[in-house]
């Protein structure tokens, strides 16, 4: 028998929850799926590095650069170890957006295999954040590239039974979240991914709403690149994370240009350093990394697969009480199978912004409108959802304040 | 509550019963979106004898955004597009107060009762969606706004 889940212990670890919120109420953080808190180790991670090792990486013959280059390559190394990848295949970005930015941009000006021509295909989906479709659409766009996409399904999963119309031999780049931040509905990816590499195509994989929360085997699901987003996973803002196969970063190009990821210059022409330095031009977010690598190591600690049937428990309760509320629909799936912790929900006659309006008054934070997902939003016939999304800090107690906020908001438009 | 200070009782009388919300026509149509939350509008309407005319919308969002709506329309309408001009800026005056002017009931008429709306930065654009979208067809029809 595991130990009980000690979120007591955890949210000590979070100071935000001690702040008030508006009329003195406690904070119910439902909003991880936008950005996650961050524990005090992250914080001290980071305050450690600008006390005591802060200088530019890789540059300095001096002592302290060295150790910012260590602090810095050293957070590399602990993402690479949170992944089972090699180190030389993380490669640190802003954020996930840029992540995908950084392979559409790399892909456009890419010569061989992985380069784009007019008549190529990119396939995504309906579930997509506007920052695994954006980069796509565009460089169809600018390529001549075809933009093609998976439909979606009622329930959050994809249509995939026209997956031979849609990945063809003409296929380049298959994209598709792991969970959809939208309706928390986990895609089955397994016959996409098989189809992507039968045609030759590379499968990218959006783990923003994964990774800080399920334990993720790479080399099990057999994709070709990831990225995820630091602050989603207790980690600071500034930092984002691409993981990609070592002999793919090989043929791409470089996104940014500039200092660091250069292997030689003169005024008419350049070469390029080896990945991952010639995806990382320019003095680097360095504080944000090591507080990343701090956040992976507080998630390891705790257990992912522990933190992941946590917040099932969590989202199984927040389920059940919801459909016992008169008036409340949930979005997407409706069970706790192949789903993660996130619950979009509506209420009849009811504008998410005012439901979520009335929810700050019980100090409970959720995201309301279309979530970046605006297509699957118009899918679904709505102008937007209230969506509640649970991570390790939450408690049972959580999610009753949530329910009463739920039926509060219910009633105080109705009663009026 | 600190909330009935934001949905007050004309709010949603406005919000359940919108005035001037119908079919929006002819040239000068003008499609506002708040890309924050997708709440939509599109209105139209004339200028004739320097007055604001034939005003009508249509749209989706929160009760804020939709009181907002109606209750411009049943201010600027009939007026002279200078009285209209004088409205347009005490009000965004208003909403950009943060809760610390009350607005001239004079000249605002019922949108006084969204300056509760400016104490949550989160709503002002709620609030402004349709007199943006207002301003924008009036100057479409050549005011000078």
């Amino acid at each position: 028998m595991t130990s009980p889940f000690n979120v007591t212990r955890i949210k000590r670890d979070f100071p935000i929850f001690q702040e008030e919120m508006r009329g003195g109420k406690r904070l119910v953080f439902l909003d991880s799926g936008a950005t996650s808190q961050k524990p005090i180790q992250v914080m001290d991670a980071e305050r450690e590095f600008y006390s005591k090792h802060n200088a530019a990486v890789h540059r300095g013959s001096y002592y302290l650069a060295e150790l910012a280059s260590e602090a810095y390559e050293g957070a590399r190394a602990r993402v690479a170890a949170f992944l089972a990848v090699s180190t030389s295949e993380i490669i640190f970005t802003k954020s996930a957006t840029e992540s995908l930015n950084l392979l559409a941009v790399s892909f456009e000006r890419s010569a061989g295999a992985l380069g784009i021509k007019p008549g190529d295909e990119l396939v995504v989906s309906e579930l997509e954040h506007h920052a695994n479709l954006l980069p796509w659409q565009q460089l169809a766009k600018r390529t001549g590239a075809v933009l093609k996409w998976f439909e979606m399904n009622p329930d959050g999963s994809l249509d995939l039974t026209k997956i031979d119309q849609i990945i063809t031999p003409k296929c380049k780049v298959v994209a598709i979240t792991h969970l959809s931040n939208v309706l928390g509905s986990a895609p089955d990816i397994g016959p996409i991914i098989a189809a992507a590499h039968e045609v030759g195509a590379v499968f990218v994989l959006d783990g923003c709403q994964s990774v800080p929360h399920q334990p993720i085997d790479i080399a099990a699901l057999d994709i070709d690149f990831l990225v995820f987003s630091g602050h989603k996973a207790l980690g600071p803002t500034g930092v984002g994370v691409l993981w990609g196969k070592a002999h793919l970063l090989d043929q791409m190009e470089p996104f940014l240009y500039g200092g660091s990821m250069i292997e030689t210059v003169t005024m008419t022409g350049a070469t390029w350093a080896d990945a991952p330095k010639k995806f990382e031009a320019g003095v680097p977010n360095m504080a944000q990394a090591v507080g990343l690598a701090a956040a992976l190591e507080y998630l390891s600690e705790v257990g992912l697969p522990k933190i992941h049937s946590w917040e099932m428990e969590l989202t199984a309760y927040a389920l059940q009480g919801l459909k016992e509320i008169e008036g409340v629909t949930v979005v997407g799936p409706q069970g706790i199978d192949a789903r993660g912790g996130v619950i979009s929900f509506v209420i009849d006659g009811l504008h998410p912004h005012d439901v979520g309006q009335v929810m700050d008054q019980y100090g409970v934070a959720v995201r309301t409108g279309h979530h970046c997902a605006w297509p699957l939003i118009r899918k679904l016939g709505l102008t937007g959802t209230t969506r509640a999304s649970f991570y390790l800090y939450n408690e049972m107690a959580d999610i009753d304040i949530f329910l009463e906020s739920v039926n509060g908001a219910r009633d105080y438009f109705r009663n009026r | 509550m600190e909330l009935d200070s934001l949905y007050q009782e004309v709010i949603l009388d406005h919000y359940k019963k919108p005035h001037h919300k119908g079919v929006p026509s002819g040239n000068f149509q003008v499609h506002h979106v708040n890309p924050n939350c997708g709440d939509e509008i599109t209105l139209s309407l004339k200028i004739k004898d320097d007055t604001i005319q034939d005003l009508v919308w249509n749209g989706v969002g929160c009760s804020i955004s939709q009181a907002s709506a109606s209750i411009m329309s049943d201010l600027v309408s009939g007026k002279s597009v200078p009285e209209a001009h004088i409205a347009l800026a005490q009000f965004t005056e208003l909403m950009q107060s943060k809760g610390t002017i009350k607005g001239d009931e004079d000249v605002l008429e019922d949108a006084i009762a969204l300056a509760g709306v400016s104490k949550f930065p989160a709503r002002v654009k709620c609030a402004l969606l349709s007199w943006m979208a207002f301003k924008d067809a009036a100057i479409q029809n050549g005011a000078r706004l």
